[in-house]
């Protein structure tokens, strides 16, 4: 495996967000975490990155612990975030944007022979070379979520954690940001998805994990949910 | 040249050397602040510390140049040690323990230079070329005033290129709006805060050491100056670089032709200045957040 989160609990103060959370993602999956609002979704991948201090449980990458390092040595171990609020650099051009991504000291697979530099970026994102000049804050929601995206990639990440690419996107920008991870994935980056739009993630996932209020409901294959209305209906119909 | 045009050019050089002082010791406050979230209650205390090791180092020397080569660099250092070993240890208590920390730590600088120094003014003495006057295109200007805004504008071009040119300085822009997002993409960000803090209170001790001949050293400096400071960093805009020039520029002018034009109301024009920007923007003139 990949990665490996055991028995991972996490608590926002008194409140005790993350119960015995547990998931797995090996080289060249996709992985998508589904669930309802407020269930913990966003916690776990945060939990994982170290921006959250989760309080007991394991979190293995390559076979080697990562629980409790700060943020930028998780990056550095090979996993790039991109978070729900897509948090890209407003006073920054997006050329520079990118160039925040790269990360110094680390040649990684990247999943495969051909490393993610700006030339293999822009022609996966050619918008993003078109507004290299322009300032982050000047871009529309589906272009920061490119850049947000294609920022954590000029990382070389060999698993990519995404939470939440197309909320509040166009359909027509949905649709992009999905191709662009099927992309991602076709070249061997592994993907942790959180995603609320279930025919986004079951069109790209291998696996699928349902959270319950703070834990682990269900796990299974693809295939596996859709031959199963009930579970669907448990987990994911408000 | 006839006296009053001499007397207007004279305030306006006062008043722009002061101004530039004050972004010396604003541009370090407004980048920890922008950067770490901390307001940094010590700031004026490591400026004024810093104007203390110039006076003592100025006993032990005979030498200006070497007190303005040391006494900031020591203060640096000890801004970068205050970082690493005691506000790095508070963070998990959120803004008000670091507060509280730096509050505390400009009172113990405060009762320490008196401890060490007594309370009464020290002077500082600049090299005989840096005093009087000097005659540039039929005008008379103070020459040590002229030392103090070359020196900051030469600071002030540094720390430009550094900011705009550099990686550094784009991580640290980056990080003036999101530094946890610095840190996930795989930036040491808690070394960058450690650099960012040492410059700050570098240049607020260059700032301390180049105006002490003109203020004399004493235990009152951090707060007369220190006020101005803040005022600087609200009014500019919190994280904003650029603001905190404009506005100790003004400030600076507001200051010295206050004086003269309305001496008794010159004490709070910086204040009335402050209210009125800060009713019509409340996250001051280049701020993005209040």
């Amino acid at each position: 495996m990949l990665l490996e989160v055991e028995n991972l609990n996490t608590y926002y103060g008194e409140s005790h967000v993350l119960q015995d959370m547990s998931v797995a993602v090996d080289a060249g999956e996709v992985v998508a975490l589904l669930g309802r609002n407020g269930m913990g979704k966003s916690t776990t991948l945060k939990s994982i990155m170290g921006l959250v201090k989760p309080n007991s449980g394991t979190i293995k990458y390559k076979g080697t612990s990562i629980f409790g390092h700060p943020p930028y040595r998780v990056a550095k171990a090979g996993i790039g975030f991109v978070p729900e609020e897509r948090r890209i650099f407003p006073n920054l051009p997006v050329l520079d944007n990118l160039r925040m991504g790269i990360k110094h000291g680390r040649h990684s697979s990247g999943g495969g022979r051909n490393p993610w530099d700006f030339e293999r970026v822009y022609k996966h994102f050619p918008i993003l070379k078109d507004r290299s000049n322009q300032k982050g804050s000047t871009l529309s929601g589906g272009e920061q979520q490119m850049l947000a995206i294609a920022r954590t990639l000029m990382g070389n990440p060999d698993l990519l954690m995404i939470d939440e690419p197309t909320e509040g996107l166009s359909p027509v920008m949905t649709k992009e940001v999905r191709d662009v991870l099927a992309e991602i994935s076709e070249v061997g980056v592994s993907i942790l998805l959180v995603e609320h739009n279930l025919k986004v993630a079951m069109s790209l996932a291998d696996r699928v994990y349902l959270m319950g209020k703070a834990h682990l409901g269900y796990t299974g294959t693809i295939e596996e949910l859709d031959a199963n209305p009930e579970i669907r209906a448990r987990y994911l119909e408000v | 040249m006839d006296a009053t045009t001499a007397m207007y050019v004279a305030q306006g050089i006062h008043g722009l050397a002061y101004g530039m002082v004050l972004f010396l010791l604003a541009s370090g406050l407004t980048l920890i602040f922008g950067m770490m979230g901390i307001l940094n209650m010590a700031h004026a205390s490591f400026f004024m510390l810093s104007a203390y090791f110039c006076y003592q180092f100025q006993i032990w020397t005979g030498n200006f140049w070497l007190a303005l080569l040391f006494a900031p660099v020591i203060t640096g250092f000890f801004g970068i040690l205050v970082e690493r070993f005691l506000l790095r240890k508070v963070q998990r208590l959120g803004h008000i323990g670091q507060l509280i920390l730096t509050a505390g730590l400009g009172l113990i600088i405060l009762e320490g230079v008196k401890v060490i120094w007594g309370t009464e003014s020290k002077p500082v003495l600049v090299p005989t070329y840096l005093q009087g006057l000097v005659n540039l295109a039929g005008m008379e200007y103070p020459v040590y005033r002229l030392f103090i805004i070359g020196i900051s504008l030469i600071l002030l071009i540094i720390l430009s290129l550094i900011l705009y040119k550099t990686r550094l300085g784009m991580v640290v822009r980056a990080a003036v709006s999101d530094a946890d997002m610095v840190n996930a993409l795989g930036i040491n960000v808690p070394v960058v805060f450690m650099t960012v803090f040492g410059v700050g209170t570098w240049m607020a001790g260059v700032a301390g050491v180049v105006i002490s001949p003109i203020l004399t050293v004493f235990p009152g400096l951090a707060d007369q100056v220190g006020m101005d400071a803040f005022i600087v960093v609200c009014v500019g805009g919190f994280g904003s670089i650029g603001g905190a020039l404009l506005v100790s520029i003004i400030c600076g002018l507001l200051n010295s032709y206050g004086v003269q034009f309305f001496s008794q109301l010159a004490p709070i024009l910086i204040f009335i200045f402050m209210v009125v920007v800060l009713t019509i923007r409340p996250m001051g003139l280049f701020g993005e957040r209040e």
